[in-house]
């Protein structure tokens, strides 16, 4: 078998709560800015959130912002910013070879529960029920919308991966250029998940979500006083493309994704289990032909849930535990848990680091859980590495689904 | 209602159904569809706004007389004509 074609991000474009580019985005890590502030939602009433402030008729009309989701004026905002990124325009492509795979956590809560809310103004009076309930909670969704915004006619679809999702996007689309299915890949993940009390609400009855008077200090893991998930909203969409044809156009390579791994726990519909994300993690170092000791920066997954962090740092010193170039940080605790994003804006966040040497870090450690110990956690501040070569991105979800990618800096 | 007051209702339904759109011009006669930007799922928004606002039921196979501004008018001043322009929305 020929070797498989390599692939690069030429291209990136992400709506975070604390940045709508990934130089504004890259500023608030290194300075320490959360982008986690007070929410209201119907029902739960006042919580706290990660909330997105991007241009959202950058790339849309009023009406089609009217017509379609959160999730999918997201995953539209994050398609024009990754294309423009990459220095390319949809209309002088072949617009059936580009593929568009979005990650997703959940899809749908937000309008179900949005026309339930409507029909119960009319005391249940299905005639008040919307005709775009069918088209906005399709699982398709956030791609379609990418679509029909950009005239994309490529394969184009969600992938359902609880909180692992970002990272399945961006694995999907690798495999997709490798495939030789398509030519451009638009891949990572989107969350709209702040506009839907019922996530707040399961959250809550699950003792998970997190609470704090001051919101910026609310999602803090690896933290002892850490008591669970800030939700947030967000996207992160990635131009992927195969070496050869970056070089060819003489594209801005960012970043190659030289390895991943996606296994699942079998054991627990919420409980992560240390074992299985070594695992992940070592697959996806097999892949990219590296051992521990040779990769700079673990983005961990750490959602700031007591045992969720636990687990994790488990499985992080029995991986790491030996490397004493690695470092470890978190960017959750920044802007809480992106859902869907979470993998793909984690990882975005993480990139700038092969040019600009920094690695950013978990913030709101004020009294490090000796169960979360790890070594060279980058807690408070960020720390300067000098030469960075390799990220490891992790991203786990419920049902017990776990991620691992691989970036290397671009050596040509 | 008036005419007058319909026109204006089913023109400030139309400006939250179709913002990006100048209703300035719209002439009465012409089909709504042939002068914006109109498909079936905003014209079913059109008979949904209808139905919250002013609580008309527009069958489907009544439809067509929507087509136009004049149709409009046509159509929904007998059934308005009783009802205070002023509602909650």
């Amino acid at each position: 078998m020929s070797p498989l074609p390599r692939i690069v991000i030429t291209g990136i474009g992400l709506a975070s709560p604390n940045g709508s580019s990934l130089p504004e985005y890259r500023k608030s890590l290194l300075e320490g800015r959360s982008g986690v502030r007070k929410w209201s939602i119907r029902h739960v009433g006042e919580t706290l959130a990660g909330v997105c402030e991007f241009d959202a008729l950058r790339w849309q009309k009023k009406k089609e912002l009217r017509r379609g989701t959160r999730a999918g004026s997201i995953s539209i905002y994050c398609a024009g910013e990754a294309l423009k990124d990459a220095g390319l325009d949809p209309a002088a492509l072949d617009r059936s070879r580009i593929g568009v795979y979005i990650g997703t956590t959940e899809h749908g809560n937000v309008e179900t529960e949005n026309q339930i809310h409507e029909v119960a103004q009319y005391q249940f009076d299905l005639s008040f029920w919307s005709h775009h309930h069918n088209p906005r909670t399709v699982a398709n969704n956030p791609a379609g919308e990418v679509t029909l915004a950009f005239g994309i006619s490529g394969p184009a679809y969600c992938i359902g991966a609880a909180c692992a999702a970002g990272n399945l996007g961006l694995i999907h689309g690798a495999q997709m250029l490798q495939l030789g299915e398509i030519d451009q890949a638009l891949g990572g993940g989107v969350s709209e998940s702040i506009h839907t009390f019922g996530i707040f609400a399961s959250f809550r009855a699950q003792g998970a979500l997190a609470s704090n008077a001051v919101p910026e200090r609310a999602s803090r893991p690896f933290d002892r006083d850490r008591n669970g998930i800030v939700v947030s909203e967000g996207g992160c969409l990635y131009v992927l493309e195969r070496l050869e044809d970056a070089q060819r156009r003489g594209a801005r390579i960012q970043a190659e994704l030289v390895g991943w791994h996606v296994n699942s726990d079998a054991a627990d519909f919420v409980l992560p289990l240390a074992e299985r994300q070594n695992e992940c993690m070592r697959g996806a170092l097999k892949r990219a032909q590296l051992e521990p000791g040779e990769v700079d920066i673990v983005s961990s997954h750490a959602t700031a849930t007591p045992q969720g962090d636990q687990q994790e740092c488990e499985a992080l010193r029995n991986v790491f535990g030996d490397s004493a170039r690695t470092r470890i940080n978190n960017t959750k605790s920044f802007i809480g848990h992106a859902m869907g994003a979470a993998g793909a804006l984690e990882l975005a966040g993480n990139l700038p680091s092969f040019e600009d040497g920094w690695v950013h870090p978990t913030i709101n450690v004020d009294n490090l859980d000796p169960a979360c110990e790890v070594r060279n956690l980058v807690t408070n501040q960020p720390q300067r590495l000098g030469r960075v070569d390799h990220i490891l991105n992790l991203s786990f979800g419920m049902l017990g689904i776990n991620s691992a990618v691989v970036l290397r800096r671009f050596r040509g | 209602m008036s005419r007058e007051e319909i026109i204006d209702a089913i023109k400030d339904i139309i400006r939250t159904i179709a913002p990006d759109e100048d209703l300035s011009g719209l002439k009465s006669d012409l089909r709504l569809r042939d002068q914006i930007a109109l498909d079936s799922m905003d014209f079913l928004d059109i008979v949904m706004e209808l139905r919250k606002r002013y609580g008309v039921q527009v069958p489907e196979e009544d439809y067509k007389e929507l087509a136009t501004l004049d149709g409009c008018v046509s159509y929904l001043h007998p059934r308005l004509k009783d009802r205070p322009a002023k509602v909650g929305v």
